[in-house]
């Protein structure tokens, strides 16, 4: 487990993390969302002990980041952002290297590396010094370097940022693998990725914790979530939107946009889990409008996002 | 069991940054330069072959003024290049403390050196085939002049990790390494001795490298001198790890 206890960090005047604490247990994948500078970057940098913090801790499975530091960081992988990675070394020279500060010898040093260059699909470069290797591959074998002593829990900075979606799938399936075994925090901008990935996403804005929920959770939150969305052709669709918006439980009804023919309109339940498809389809099939498409709202968490982080 | 770990993970690092060097230009380029100065000045400056003395005296009188130039060169990238990269986000947050780090970088550098400096073998041999070299203080002289790259690299090393920039960490070192040269500078001591106190005097030359150095090429290699050299190897070394350890960001 992984327990942040108030931690926050002042560079000068100015609070860059502001009493932050969570838990992170085995087998959770914790997703860490929030603005660029909103302080994300400087939590796991406290975290994984390369900066100390103001004040307040992390106990990385029982020990303690400041005072039994080595023993707390060599249970953690942190892959930080932008992937630094010696350039004029080879991938497996990198690896090995890595390999011995983590405390592997002779055999079974050649056979972690091994091993982790096959599980991040780097066998084929292995031999190439780094700095030939494209973005992609460059983040591959910083996250190798992250994994190679299989540790028990992983901070991952931004571990997409800059891939292409292929890659970008690779990576979230190399993390989703893990995460059986492992306590994850992964920070993000990177709204879809939460969705994707992370069984609990923190959102955090100006330093301090402002959500603590699962992804479904925090959709709901939205103000779309519930609300029925439908692209209608033909007929008349103010009247159709006036009639919805006197069914019992609307709240509103609007047209969003109209277009020649056709017009998307959205209707807003006063509850968001009031059951409002049904009425709402049998008004329609009163008026002289057809729906080409009828949609209910998940919510968006990127509206979530605006709305607790502006 | 934990200084055989300590000692692992120096290891590790040193060989890391000492096959760093001969993985790029850098360590034949330090190298080719290194013996082609001292041999200019040793022959054409000194002219050691006109002088029909066989000592090194010639030899060694240069080694303070080519180290100046090009210790710091070899010792600017050992922090500043990991602060510029990002890698030191990843070599601090490995499971090493920051004096592990450090005297790995520093073994590694002051072994390349050390290679650089037994190069120079060939000399050696030219004077004692030529004549009959007092090979005991030829040794003296080359252990000396070995602790003092020591001293030059570990301000080498100290400013490097004050910035992120190469450039600024040599210029700062060779700034910080003439002071420690000149303080010992004989027309520097006499201008000093014209109006200072004796004991100032004194003061700042036992401050410099080349006070020192001078003492171990007579051929004496005095504790004293090695305290001198090793002391100010470590006092160097750990201002670098405070400003390794209260850097605020990368």
């Amino acid at each position: 487990m992984i327990e942040i206890r108030n931690l926050a960090k002042k560079f000068g005047t100015k609070t860059a993390v502001d009493d932050v604490s969570f838990k992170v247990e085995k087998g959770e994948i914790l997703g860490f969302l929030g603005p660029n500078a909103a302080g994300k970057s400087t939590t796991m940098r406290m975290i994984t002990g390369f900066i100390p913090p103001t004040s307040g801790t992390a106990v990385i499975g029982g020990h303690d980041i400041l005072t039994e530091s080595i023993p707390a960081r060599r249970k953690i992988g942190y892959l930080p952002e932008n992937a630094p990675v010696y350039p004029d070394m080879t991938v497996f020279d990198y690896l090995a290297f890595c390999a011995e500060i983590r405390g592997f010898r002779g055999g079974k040093r050649s056979r972690a590396v091994e091993e982790t260059l096959e599980k991040c699909f780097l066998t084929d470069v292995k031999r190439q010094t780094i700095n030939t290797l494209s973005k992609g591959f460059r983040q591959r074998v910083c996250f190798a370097q992250a994994i190679l002593h299989d540790p028990e829990y992983l901070i991952l900075d931004e571990p997409t940022d800059g891939l292409d979606p292929n890659q970008k799938h690779e990576v979230r399936l190399m993390i989703k693998e893990m995460a059986a075994r492992k306590a994850i925090i992964l920070s993000t901008h990177i709204l879809d990725e939460m969705d994707a990935v992370c069984t609990r996403a923190i959102i955090i804005s100006r330093g301090r914790i402002v959500a603590d929920d699962a992804p479904a959770n925090l959709k709901t939150r939205s103000n779309l979530h519930g609300a029925v969305s439908l692209t209608l052709q033909g007929g008349d669709p103010e009247a159709f939107v006036a009639k919805a918006a006197r069914i019992d439980g609307v709240a509103s009804a609007k047209i969003l946009e109209k277009e020649d023919d056709a017009a998307k309109v959205r209707i807003f339940p006063k509850a968001p889990d009031a059951a409002l498809l049904n009425t709402i389809l049998v008004a329609l099939s009163e008026s002289d409008c057809r729906a080409s498409d009828v949609f209910v709202e998940q919510g968006r968490l990127d509206e979530v996002f605006r709305r607790i982080t502006s | 069991m934990r200084t055989t770990d300590s000692m692992t993970n120096i290891l590790a690092i040193t060989k890391r940054e000492f096959f760093g060097y001969f993985g790029s230009a850098v360590a034949y380029v330090f190298i080719v330069i290194f013996l082609m100065l001292l041999g200019f000045f040793t022959f054409y400056i000194s002219n050691f072959f006109e002088m029909g003395q066989a000592d090194l005296q010639g030899f060694f009188q240069w080694h303070p003024w080519i180290f100046l130039f090009l210790i710091p060169a070899v010792a600017m990238r050992l922090w500043a290049e990991e602060r510029r990269m990002g890698t030191i986000e990843l070599i601090l947050t490995f499971p090493i403390t920051v004096w592990e780090a450090i005297l790995g970088k520093f073994l590694a550098a002051w072994a390349f050196i050390g290679i650089a400096l037994a190069l120079t073998f060939p000399l050696v041999i030219t004077a004692a085939y030529l004549g009959n070299p007092d090979l005991g203080a030829i040794f003296c002289s080359y252990v000396g002049s070995f602790l003092m790259a020591g001293a030059f690299l570990s301000v080498g090393i100290m400013t490097s990790s004050f910035t992120r920039s190469q450039v600024v960490s040599f210029i700062i070192a060779i700034v910080i390494c003439l002071f420690f040269i000149l303080a010992g500078f004989p027309p520097v001591i006499k201008a000093l001795s014209g109006w200072s106190p004796a004991w100032l005097v004194d003061l700042v030359s036992y401050l410099s490298f080349l006070t020192h150095f001078m003492s171990i090429e007579r051929g004496v290699l005095d504790l004293r001198d090695i305290v001198y050299y090793v002391s100010v190897i470590a006092f160097m070394l750990f201002i670098n790890g405070v400003v390794i350890q209260n850097r605020r960001t990368a």
